[in-house]
């Protein structure tokens, strides 16, 4: 019997998983360690163990709440958003059969900037809104505009994708006019800053939240994986194949909706992993979607804890935009596997 | 399996593209669907296979009205064959082969010995096996529609439906393909261009003006001299051939 590619697929992917969760607790333990103030490795894991009620070690308070309470939920939050998004990245670009396509091509993010504007600048809600709420409304307002434009995403994948460029402009446009009458300049840093991400402010709810919409998408898109396989060569062409095309392409987009709004409501937009990431799996693991998307999961996880790392020491007692570094770290990686994949001529 | 349809009407807006078709494919026939460029043969091989809803009209498989068959159970039986199929993604050969069996596969059933047994004998069938692990995009045009062809094969179908499978392809392909469709144990239904290779190698042929049906018979009933002029505006002279019943057609500069 002749099973060659598909054996070898999966060692890839068995390997890939392998390598990349050991290199996830690593970078995680790494990421608790590494800030302003230094916790040996040693300290990080009895505090954690002591947390856990597996050991009584004897730790000073502020360092067990310095690893517990801060910055364990914070690189186990980078983990899950880049887990997030790299895995909304695969199934836009398999969807809309587009290399470019990443989270926010369909207006997500910046609906979120709206939402968000509105609940800081204009004080709408009058506080009893917060920031993560403003920006998940405005996220799904974008996403239901996109989809209102585009008939429920069944006008084709470029129909859609322009449906997203039109939403995109009419929201960041939203949010500057917003921002630049409000006068207030602090503000407008404010919302700058917060768009560009940051892990700054998370904690365990975050994570119990995020771990939840994480775990139930991934869930429903390995379960429509090989339906995206079908999708290869365009949308009749999957009917053909027997995929209920419409049913399919509504519920992944809805799902990647609500990841994506969930994420950029809690840390902002930041760019660059969903669209990278996809190709680096697919690169290692191949095009089908069974073995692709929890390649990208792990890929993306690891990716993020370690730019939330270079974000917090690339620069003297500050903290640069999360965003800034995905891109900094992660283009140079891409050029080497761009450079790696060229077509043999 | 046979294929009936009855009163077939679909179209857009206020046009009109397939109207009021009906006809009958006999359980292992292979059927040509000829007639000039926008006479619906597209649409009608769409609405019989199911990927389009007719306005009004019904089609039978075998019996029963496919509109009342769930998408993936009439996947087992129809296979779809589009005209030059695209995609940017990097897959293999074996990969696109393998995607005919996702019908016959529930969401996270694992790769059968059945499935195996099926992809295989595609690609035999189609003299790929050799080239199975080769990426899809070094193929050229002919490589790629035999391999589409295996795809449908590994769909383990009764009936066939193929859009135009010899376009762009060279003569030898052209008729490298049509004789194995015809020699396949289907019931296969093929729009076609080249009046000629209809005629060599569909057992009926029917012929599509504006949407309707024009004629319907063995080649040599429908081709004639008169239906070429009135339907493809072209002069020919239509002469038996050597083998009875399919007739050799030579147009003519007027």
């Amino acid at each position: 019997m002749s099973s060659d590619d598909t054996e070898h697929g999966a060692f890839r992917l068995a390997a890939i998983l392998g390598v990349s969760l050991v290199v996830l607790v690593f970078a995680v333990a790494a990421a608790t360690a590494i800030g302003d103030y230094r916790i040996g490795l040693g300290t990080v894991f009895l505090s954690v163990t002591n947390e856990l009620g597996l050991t009584q070690a004897d730790i000073a308070p502020i360092e067990q709440s310095v690893v517990w309470n801060l910055r364990l939920s914070r690189a186990l939050v980078a983990a899950l958003a880049g887990a997030g998004l790299a895995l909304c990245g695969a199934i836009l670009q398999a969807l809309l059969r587009n290399a470019l396509a990443e989270p926010f091509v369909l207006g997500v993010s910046a609906g979120a900037s709206t939402g968000a504007v509105c609940v800081i600048v204009l004080g709408i809600g009058a506080g009893s809104l917060s920031l993560s709420l403003g920006a998940f409304a405005g996220a799904f307002g974008a996403f239901a505009l996109v989809a209102l434009l585009s008939n429920g995403a069944t006008s084709g994948p470029n129909h859609t994708i322009l449906a997203g460029v039109a939403a995109s402009q009419l929201f960041n446009a939203l949010t500057s006019y917003i921002v630049t009458t409000s006068g207030n300049a602090q503000q407008a840093r404010d919302v700058m800053f917060w768009l560009l991400g940051s892990f700054g402010g998370v904690r365990w709810p975050d994570f119990q939240l995020l771990l939840l919409v994480v775990l139930v998408c991934h869930a429903v898109c390995i379960w429509m994986g090989r339906a995206l396989d079908a999708f290869t060569f365009g949308d009749e062409d999957a009917a053909a194949l027997g995929v209920p095309v419409g049913r399919i392409r509504l519920i992944l987009f809805g799902v990647t909706a609500l990841l994506t709004a969930t994420i950029v409501s809690m840390v902002g937009a930041i760019g660059f992993v969903g669209l990278v990431v996809p190709h680096a799996a697919r690169y290692v693991v191949g095009p089908l979607h069974l073995r692709l998307l929890p390649a990208c999961a792990v890929i993306g996880a690891v990716f993020m804890v370690v730019a939330d790392i270079v974000s917090r020491v690339i620069a003297d007692q500050q903290t640069v935009p999360i965003g800034v570094v995905t891109a900094l770290v992660g283009v140079p990686f891409f050029a080497i596997i761009l450079y790696r994949a060229r077509p043999q001529l | 399996m046979k294929v009936v349809a009855e009163n077939l009407v679909w179209g857009v807006r206020n046009k009109t593209i397939v109207s009021d078709v009906s006809l009958n494919v006999a359980q292992g026939e292979t059927l040509g669907l000829i007639g000039p460029n926008g006479s619906g043969k597209s649409s009608l091989l769409r609405l019989l296979s199911g990927l389009k809803r007719p306005g009004s009209g019904r089609v039978e498989i075998d019996g029963s009205d496919i509109a009342g068959i769930p998408r993936k159970a009439l996947s087992r039986q129809v296979a779809f064959v589009q005209q030059s199929a695209a995609t940017d993604t990097n897959v293999t050969v074996r990969d696109v082969v393998r995607l005919g069996r996702t019908p016959h596969r529930s969401a996270l059933a694992g790769w059968s010995e059945a499935d195996e047994t099926a992809v295989a004998t595609a690609l035999e069938r189609v003299d790929m096996t050799s080239r199975k692990a080769q990426a899809w995009q070094t193929l050229s045009g002919g490589e790629r529609q035999r391999v589409h062809i295996a795809r449908a094969l590994a769909q383990d179908p009764q009936v066939m439906f193929l859009d135009e499978p010899t376009n762009h392809l060279d003569i030898h392909h052209q008729i490298e393909i049509l004789r194995m469709v015809r020699d396949l144990d289907l019931t296969s239904i093929i729009a076609l261009h080249d009046l000629n290779l209809a005629a060599m190698f569909c057992d009926r042929i029917v012929v599509l003006q504006e949407g309707a049906v024009r004629a319907t018979g063995t080649p040599d009933v429908v081709l004639t001299q008169s239906l070429l002029r009135d339907v493809f505006r072209v002069a020919a002279d239509v002469s038996p051939s050597s083998d009875a019943g399919r007739p050799h057609i030579r147009f003519k500069v007027t």
